[in-house]
């Protein structure tokens, strides 16, 4: 009697329950794309306010066109994208105090310490035949260009890269290099040849 | 013809054994079941996202409304055309629905959490920027000013 085994439970079916499982959530879920660029939209302005147009000293802005062809007009002169990024970034920087680039102001950055800020505005416009993978493109671009300058800040100020800097510092480091690129208001853009 | 003693025909082939394929499988299901999410919508359009190689992650999943660009699906371009459609929630809609759209998905969050809404823009890459450009006006007009254009990263 002792001797007898229990029959062990037969299990192998258990991987085919598992299976369909697995299949009901493949088909039933998505995997998540919640990546993206983050923009903030410029508020509409008040109809009864007047639209005071604000006084960007022509020097502090570089218009960014894109037309219904793709093709991309920095500033004034048609570029390719592969070189948008130098441009902009050289636009911002100002290296060497240039009088036909962005002028710098001094501000002081709370907890930190007194450093030149850009006054520099990327200012984007398209085409309403401007395709959107072209218009991505460019956005990456401008913001690859700023977060290149925040890591050379980054680098040059604390010795790090901008990634590995605590909070605090990414905060002082994101005034010291703002990220302004507006989206202007859409134009009748005029017919692109 | 086995190599070693050959003689012994009748010895048989141990099975492999299964047992712990079922393990390997739970392990699959639990990877998928962690990271995905259900599906809340029913894809009506095509949509190809564009790849970004500066895309940042959404913070709060919870606090963020899509809004679905492109052409619609194979099945639906007899009844609707090719021509890129705005989808909200289940519907095709057109831009005038955004307004709505918006203000129901304001209802349905906690106060606190109501200027922290960010609104998804999937759109397909091949879209116009017309379509899009209408699109962000009419989010401006009621005040959602924090949206996301939803790219991928780049395959290395």
């Amino acid at each position: 009697m002792g001797k007898k085994k229990t029959p062990a439970i037969n299990s192998s079916s258990t991987a085919d329950i598992a299976f369909l499982l697995l299949c009901y959530f493949l088909m039933t879920t998505t995997m998540g794309s919640h990546t993206g660029l983050a923009r903030r939209l410029p508020p509409i302005p008040d109809q009864n306010q007047q639209v005071e147009d604000q006084k960007i000293n022509r020097r502090n802005i570089i218009v960014v066109r894109i037309n219904s062809s793709d093709k991309i007009l920095a500033g004034s002169e048609p570029i390719d994208i592969r070189f948008l990024k130098e441009r902009v970034k050289e636009f911002l920087d100002n290296p060497n105090n240039d009088p036909t680039l962005p002028e710098k102001e001094m501000k002081m950055i709370e907890g930190f310490r007194e450093v030149p800020v850009s006054k520099g505005v990327i200012s984007l416009q398209n085409d309403r035949g401007t395709s959107y993978a072209a218009y991505i493109a460019v956005q990456n671009e401008l913001v690859k260009a700023v977060n290149e300058l925040r890591d050379e800040f980054a680098r040059a100020n604390f010795g790090k890269p901008y990634s590995r800097l605590t909070e605090d510092e990414q905060g002082w480091v994101k005034k010291a290099v703002p990220q302004n690129i507006s989206e202007a208001e859409p134009k009748d853009v005029k017919g692109s040849k | 013809m086995s190599k070693f003693g050959g003689s012994n025909n009748k010895k048989e082939v141990p099975g492999v054994n299964s047992g712990s394929l079922s393990d390997i499988v739970f392990m699959l299901l639990f990877f998928f079941m962690v990271t995905t999410q259900m599906r809340e919508t029913e894809n009506k359009v095509q949509v190809q996202i564009p790849e970004a190689s500066e895309v940042v992650k959404l913070e709060r999943k919870d606090l963020s409304s899509y809004i679905n660009i492109g052409t619609p699906i194979r099945s639906l371009q007899a009844q609707y055309g090719t021509d890129a459609r705005i989808q909200l929630n289940d519907s095709f809609k057109t831009k005038e629905d955004i307004r709505d759209f918006v203000a129901s998905e304001r209802e349905a969050m906690n106060e606190g959490d109501r200027p922290l809404m960010t609104v998804c823009i999937r759109a397909d890459k091949d879209v116009r920027m017309g379509i899009i450009t209408d699109v962000k006006q009419e989010l401006r007009r009621c005040s959602a000013l924090k949206i996301m254009y939803t790219a991928r990263k780049p395959a290395e």
